[in-house]
Parts: C-alpha cells; structure tokens; sequence
C-alpha cells in the first residue's frame, strides 16, 4: 500500500534546544554559521544513497529537528572522508557532527535496528574494550551474524581468496596489559557522571 | 634515524602485505622501527561514532607509550591510525578538557602522555626525512614503463594536510616517479573507497571501489598504489562482487611499500605480493621492449 507522509516539517516536529546543543559540542560550533550552499551534498559521495543529504542534515539539526536526524539513514551512511569538512566555505567540520549525530543516535536508540553500520561501531567498540585490539575477520563474522547471515555466504568466494592469500586469521589478537582499557574507559565515564 | 613504530589492527590482519613490505623497505633505507611495546587499537572511525572522549583516550594510550618509550616520533603506516593519532593530538590542544580527561584515564593505569609525540606516515618520512635522492640512489630495478595510477584516498590528507596538499597531494607521485615509474594522472587520488560500506552497505560501497577501479584503468594504468589497508583490501578482495555487478575491472592494488621493495630489488616473496586476491606481477626484463596491451590485463 502506497505510504502517504506530508514532506514539510512543522514547528511542532521540533525539539527546542537540540540545535543549540549540538552546536555547544566542541568541534560543532561553527554549524552556527552554514549558508546552505550545498557544497558538503556536492562532494559527498554518498549523499545519492541518503535519505537527507548532509546539507539538509545541517539545516534540520540547527532547525531543532532532532527526531529527523537522528533517525536518518545519512548519519550512518558518512563514510568520514572529511571531503565535506576540508570544501565547506564556512569551515563547519560536517564530519565531526554526522560522528556527534552518530553518538546522539546510539544512545537514544534510535538508529534503524539491524542496519549494520551502526552494529559495526557497537561490535567494534566491545571487542576493543575486551582486547585492545580488533581481529578484523572475526569482527566481520559478528557483524554478519548479527544482521544478515545469508550476505556472509554471499561472500564466500572472498572467503576463498582470503584463505588463498593468508589473510583469514581467526586468532584474538589482545594487548598484554589487558586490564589497562577497560580501566581508562571506566575512568573517562566517571569523570563525564555518566 | 629511530621511530616508533604503530602498525595497529589492519597491518597484523587483512592489510598484513603492508608490514611485511614496509619493514624490509625501511631497513633498505637505514630507517630503525621499534614496534611500539604492547599499543592498542587507535579506535578508528568506528569508534568516534560510539564515543569522541573514549576514542581519544584510546589513542592517548599509544601516544603516552610512544613518549614513554623514548623514540618519540609515532610512525603509522595505515591512514586511520594516522588520522585518529593526529585527530587526537589536535583536540588536545584545541580543547583543554579533552586533554585533562584523557589524562585522568592514563593516570588510571599509571600513564602521562605530556603532548609532544609527532605522528608520522611512512611516506612523510621517506620524502622529508630520507630524502628522493638516498632512495634513488638505492633503485637496482627502476620500474620503467609501469604504469601507476596514485591512490590516496581519503584520511591521510583530510581533514589535516600534515605534509602534502589536502586537495592534489603529490609525495606519493614523485616518489613513484623517482622509481622509475610512469605516474598517470588519477583525478580521483583522494576520492573515499567508501571504507567499511563495502561490508556494511554493498549498494553503494562496491560502487564506489568499481569508480576508482574503473577510472584507473581507463587512464592506462598497470596498477593502483595505496597507502592504506583499507583501500587496499576495498580495492583487491571485492573484486567478485564489483564483477558480478559491473563486469570485470581486475586491477591489481599494491602498496606504494611493495613497489619500493621490487625498485630495491628485494624478492617478491619478502614484500608480500602473494596477498593480493588480483595478483601484481612485474618484470623488468619486460620493461624493455614496448608493453603488450595484454600485459595490462
């Protein structure tokens, strides 16, 4: 059935403050001053796969339009190439906010579930806090298993390759120390209140 | 000349042919690397999208052991480390709070990172502190007739041009062109190998490998150079899915290490050539007589 949504926002979608805020993070101030010119949606190269484009993201997140965006599929699709932040005229480190963006949605639990992306940095960050270090191909199987196990057999001739070239290592890779990151993790949350 | 020596996650697993060539190249040079003693993940991209202090942090740690070590210069090879590292040197000195978080959670296992550790790719190295000439001088086998297209990609030189040009970086072309190569002129040397959206979004990830490969080989190239395992694997191993949806573009990816090591005259079996799923094969007798087109393939 054919999905009918109204395509302007209203001053009541907005969530007053959200834009302030996110412009109070360090890195994110200069949001403050975008002229919409649309070069960060020029270079980007994936804004052709994005629901918003990171110019729109921009306008909504200083509009106060929090719901949109963290709950837009571009957050996750910025690839943090940074060609946006080094073109932008006005100097707004657009990477460093789709990574703010990227935070806010994690922790509010609004990023679209099993979209792998998003599961990629959780997954990721857990190995690292348990290791140190990450073992690439058995991040890759978590993360496949995780969201979608058919892809992975989709995958198997580089399964093959990898194998083929030495490159398929299962083994943990750990830091002797192995305390120690857990320890500074817990010691920056405390410092924050979190 | 004495670095420390960050090869981080990458260079002991998927991009393992970057280390293997990179270790024997920096000796060849007189260049010592001393593995930094139990470093751990710089966090990579993944990471900032959890938690910016915590990745910073993270990073922290490998600065404070590279301080604590004693050769203060950080040499890492991958772009992300090398981005990260230096993201993170930046915020300190941008953000005082940053930095005092930081140093609470090193003060926590017994750490203190003072702020001075410089972060180095191996390319800035080889062009500023070994020098074109000393590498010239130890070319046995110029690469005369490869032809190499010069891939950047993205986090090297963005957002902080350290030492090359953030819009036409260059080191990497006149090194290649001091091996004896022909650099081709590759428009798209920074342009993102869409990182892990080859896994995560294939849509548009393969895409974006099938541009760079596409356009390499349509300006004549034998090969792509990469500084970068991330590149490097994008580029090689998913070769069968930019096949299956947009023909065949089999161009083989190397690290600019690895042409450094064959220009040297080190054996193919020391610099990690038999990694590649698209295998690169050289040979300088070749060199001499005009290149069959089908040699490209």
């Amino acid at each position: 059935m054919m999905e009918i949504q109204r395509t302007i926002k209203y001053d009541a979608d907005r969530v007053k403050g959200f834009g302030r805020e996110v412009m109070s993070v360090p890195g994110c101030e200069q949001l403050e001053s975008c002229i919409q010119c649309g070069t960060c949606s020029g270079v980007c190269p994936l804004s052709i796969y994005m629901d918003y484009t990171p110019r729109q993201v921009m306008a909504l997140t200083r509009g106060d339009f929090k719901n949109e965006v963290l709950k837009s599929h571009t957050i996750w699709l910025c690839a943090s190439c940074y060609a946006c932040s080094v073109e932008c005229p006005r100097e707004i480190r657009i990477t460093d906010i789709m990574y703010e963006l990227k935070q806010r949605a994690i922790r509010a639990g609004l990023y679209p579930k099993r979209f792998p992306i998003p599961v990629l940095a959780r997954e990721f960050s857990e190995m690292v806090k348990k290791h140190g270090r990450i073992t690439e191909m058995l991040l890759v199987m978590k993360l496949f298993l995780k969201t979608n196990p058919l892809a992975a057999m989709g995958n198997w001739r580089m399964g093959i390759d990898l194998m083929k070239t030495g490159r398929l290592s299962l083994a943990t890779e750990k830091i002797k120390q192995h305390g120690d990151i857990a320890r500074m993790l817990d010691a920056t949350d405390a410092k924050k209140g979190a | 000349m004495k670095y420390s020596y960050f090869p981080g996650c990458s260079l002991k697993g998927l991009g393992r042919a970057y280390e293997e060539s990179l270790l024997p190249v920096m000796k060849h040079l007189g260049v010592e690397l001393q593995e930094l003693e139990d470093w751990n993940c710089c966090g990579a991209t993944a990471y900032m999208a959890v938690d910016e202090a915590k990745a910073c942090v993270l990073a922290a740690r490998n600065l404070a052991l590279a301080e604590k070590s004693g050769n203060q210069q950080l040499l890492a090879p991958c772009a992300a480390c090398y981005l990260v590292l230096n993201k993170t040197k930046h915020y300190f000195e941008d953000y005082p709070a940053m930095k005092a978080t930081a140093d609470r959670a090193l003060n926590a296992i017994g750490l203190r990172y003072s702020g001075n550790t410089p972060v180095r790719h191996p390319l800035d190295v080889l062009l500023n502190d070994v020098g074109l000439e000393a590498i010239k001088q130890k070319v046995a086998q110029p690469l005369q007739g490869l032809k190499v297209a010069p891939y950047y990609g993205c986090q090297l030189v963005r957002p902080y041009s350290t030492f090359d040009d953030q819009y036409n970086p260059t080191t990497m072309d006149r090194l290649l062109e001091t091996l004896g190569a022909t650099v081709v002129r590759y428009p798209l040397k920074t342009k993102c190998c869409g990182g892990s959206l080859t896994g995560t979004v294939p849509e548009a990830g393969i895409r974006l490998v099938y541009i760079l490969l596409h356009e390499a080989k349509k300006r004549g190239a034998d090969c792509l150079a990469t500084v970068c395992p991330l590149c490097q694997f994008n580029l090689d191993a998913y070769h069968s899915q930019v096949t299956a949806q947009y023909g065949p573009v089999l161009l083989p990816t190397v690290y600019f290490t690895q042409l450094l090591g064959l220009a040297f005259g080190l054996p193919d079996k020391e610099l990690g050539l038999n990694r590649a799923a698209i295998p690169f094969k050289w040979r300088p007798a070749a060199a001499a007589a005009p290149r069959p087109a089908a040699a490209v393939a």
